[in-house]
């Protein structure tokens, strides 16, 4: 009973073209990736089947975390002067115009906004900040703010977003709902993760359909 | 591939140097394979590929007085109640007093709670009031927004919740029927 010997070979194998097609992809994976921007505060946001992707320009940008801190933020500097500008004389704050413009979001009360110019850029942090106090349609600061912005924006293209974490309350979002109100801010978008729809559902038909029509 | 030609070239060496040892030029790739896959799970972990999305939501107009609210028909009126730990709760029409038609659901089984309605009610008097009570979060809201655009739900709106039915919301996660079960 003797089997016939098959040749022994070796067992190593050649490297090279597995290792060009790791370093291809590495190079594909580095030449594509964005990097997370790191964020001041930290939000969770829940998934939705919208399929339009948020805008990035113009936006003004209200942030509800956790703890139903509200932050805002506006991306444009022109803007921030002008309403840095208005802070000042509304409110009398003393406020350093070229530090509000370089801020990227604001999270306190309006009396507290000169000494949050002081914290440097990377020690603003959501978890330390106390948010814009809108705790009840009272007591609103978030209404003011609004209204300046809108005195800002005066009829521009504006995007206004609302970006709220999973956990937080339905109330913080109901105060944020009652100051879009009362500056007639009835359309706004709010910002989540892209999620598919279900199959079956009558969105999916819909959206079969139309694809259907558009072929014939 | 990545091979240089090391054999031949017959180059005679002559008396007195000493003949080198000749060394392979074949190099182990194996930890250089190891280390590009290595930064290829980096950059594919830290790479955001999904752009996050926008999802609109109009509010209506702020009106002292409730003149030119929109009126509905109770046959087409569904509401469905938020509470605490994502319990969702809904009834058609008006709530009954002694609570017989409020029912308990979640979030899994709400579609098909809509989907039942819709196909029992004329499209233009079906009308959903979502009204989350103090205790539901932000996700459940959306959630139940997104519901709506998912079942494609033309007409509803977001209502502050009634004590009452803020109560029988309690009342009911207290006797311990979550609607989870």
């Amino acid at each position: 009973m003797s089997r016939p010997k098959l040749p022994r070979k070796s067992t190593s194998i050649d490297m090279t073209a597995m290792c060009d097609v790791a370093f291809l992809l590495l190079s594909f994976f580095i030449l594509t990736t964005k990097f997370k921007p790191s964020e001041a505060i930290t939000v969770v946001t829940p998934s939705s089947v919208a399929s339009k992707v948020a805008p990035d320009k113009d936006i003004v940008l209200i942030t509800i975390d956790k703890n139903g801190k509200v932050f805002l933020s506006i991306d444009d500097e022109v803007k921030k002067q002008y309403i840095a500008g208005a802070l000042n004389s509304e409110k009398n704050l003393n406020i350093d115009v070229a530090a509000f413009k370089k801020a990227t979001f604001f999270g306190t009360s309006f009396s507290q906004i000169p000494s949050f110019l002081t914290i440097p850029e990377a020690d603003r942090k959501g978890n330390l900040l106390p948010g814009i106090p809108c705790k009840d349609s009272t007591q609103n600061e978030l209404v003011d703010w609004l209204k300046i912005v809108n005195d800002a924006y005066q009829g521009q293209k504006m995007n206004l977003l609302l970006k709220g974490d999973n956990l937080a309350k339905y109330p913080s979002f109901k105060n944020v709902i009652y100051a879009f109100k009362k500056n007639n801010f009835l359309k706004f978008q709010m910002v989540t993760n892209p999620e598919t729809v279900p199959v079956g559902s009558d969105l999916y038909n819909l959206h079969q359909s139309k694809s259907d029509s558009k072929v014939e | 591939m990545a091979e240089l030609d090391t054999s031949g070239g017959g180059h005679k060496k002559g008396p007195g140097v000493k003949k080198s040892k000749k060394l392979s030029t074949r190099i182990d790739l194996t930890p250089m394979v190891d280390l590009g896959f290595l930064l290829i799970t980096f950059f594919i972990f830290t790479t955001t590929m999904s752009q996050p999305t926008a999802f609109k939501l109009n509010l209506p107009k702020e009106a002292d007085d409730h003149k030119d609210d929109t009126k509905i028909k109770n046959s087409g009126a569904f509401t469905i109640l938020l509470g605490k730990d994502n319990n969702v709760f809904y009834y058609e029409g008006i709530l009954d007093p002694t609570g017989k038609n409020f029912k308990s659901s979640n979030f899994k089984d709400i579609r098909n709670a809509i989907i039942d309605k819709k196909r029992h009610t004329e499209d233009k008097d079906f009308f959903v009031v979502i009204k989350p009570n103090d205790e539901s979060n932000y996700k459940n809201v959306i959630d139940i927004l997104d519901e709506m655009a998912i079942n494609v739900v033309k007409r509803y709106a977001l209502v502050d919740i009634s004590e009452g039915e803020n109560q029988l919301v309690l009342a009911t996660e207290k006797a311990g029927t979550p609607a989870s079960n």
